[in-house]
């Protein structure tokens, strides 16, 4: 079992590209920061390495920060055969919003990168079916983002009380 | 009775208007449709098991809206259930009713502000008979829905449909959408 600051030190050790940096967090999880077109590479790596085996993605989910003008994805990882957990994240600019899919590395990222595709507008490369998983097919706009306008109708109905 | 009074010796036979003998079956045997979209299924679940049982009013569910008489549209009905709904609806063979249980099939509930995607009030896209409020409502509450539902149906008429029964509500459905 690893510490996040042991687990951070590691990678950074192993894997030259894609690790930033580490954030001890003063209040709950630390995490750490990845670039977010290597970070499927590192995903494969923090699930097959003998040391780390994280087998399991806990949650993975989007924000948006306004201030910013950013997106983010944060992954929490855990280990089932180590026991160990760990939260990475990654921030793409609004305007060009893609981070590599995990999808391949871990089946649970396919329904949740859907919902961080439907509701912040985070696009996914390489993930297999990136269509809307909550709102209808031809809903507009991403309901999550924190300067989103609600449609006044749908498929002629209006939305509004 | 008149001429036809003592006519008969079996004590069998009944004699009443055609019009309050189908009014008297179809209160008596409201099926309705056995689907539920939030937590208020719950509570009609519960109306329907054993403590509060339905079925002494003749209220089964059915699994096909074809066999159908009563929709119980039991919760949030998003926009993406809209269209559904409302399939559902026109699949019911006729007469058919629908009870809206629960503040958000009413008008939107919690969601009547800020629920980009609650449709505020099942009213929207299908007609409604009969109200039922609360968040969610208690068995009582629904079954005194069914037997407001009753009461309508026992004043309907075969000869000709009241002014304010189904025409004008499928016409201002139809105005609505």
């Amino acid at each position: 079992m690893k510490q996040p600051e042991e687990i951070a030190a590691y990678l950074k050790d192993k894997i030259v590209k894609g690790v930033l940096e580490f954030v001890p967090a003063e209040i709950g999880q630390p995490w750490i920061t990845l670039a977010p077109d290597s970070i499927k590479n590192i995903a494969k790596f923090l699930r097959d390495d003998s040391e780390l085996r994280f087998n399991t993605l806990m949650c993975l989910s989007g924000v948006h920060y306004p201030a910013e003008q950013e997106l983010g994805v944060t992954y929490h990882l855990h280990s089932t055969t180590f026991g160990h957990t760990v939260a990475l994240k990654v921030r793409v600019p609004i305007d060009n919003p893609r981070v590599q899919s995990v999808e391949s590395v871990w089946k649970t990222a396919d329904w949740h990168e859907r919902e961080a595709w439907d509701m912040l507008g985070i696009i996914f490369d390489g993930h297999p079916n990136m269509t809307r998983i909550l709102c209808p097919d031809d809903w507009e706009g991403h309901p999550l983002r924190k300067d989103y306008v609600q449609q006044e109708t749908y498929q002629g109905i209006t939305t509004r009380f | 009775m008149g001429l036809l009074d003592k006519k008969y010796h079996d004590s069998n036979i009944i004699i009443v208007s055609l019009e309050s003998a189908l009014n008297w079956a179809r209160k008596s045997s409201l099926w309705y449709e056995q689907f539920g979209l939030a937590c208020c299924a719950i509570e009609m679940m519960a109306t329907a098991a054993s403590h509060y049982d339905f079925d002494r009013f003749g209220i089964i569910p059915r699994s096909s809206p074809r066999q159908a008489d009563v929709m119980i549209v039991a919760g949030t009905v998003t926009m993406k259930m809209a269209s559904r709904i409302e399939r559902l609806y026109e699949q019911m063979s006729e007469p058919r009713y629908v009870i809206s249980m629960g503040s958000c099939s009413n008008s939107g509930g919690p969601y009547w502000e800020h629920g980009y995607h609650v449709l505020k009030g099942v009213d929207k896209v299908i007609p409604v008979d009969v109200y039922v409020p609360g968040c969610p409502p208690r068995p009582e509450a629904l079954l005194e829905g069914f037997l407001t539902l009753q009461k309508k149906i026992e004043n309907e008429s075969i000869i000709e449909s009241k002014p304010s029964d189904k025409i004008t509500e499928e016409a201002d459905r139809h105005e609505t959408t």
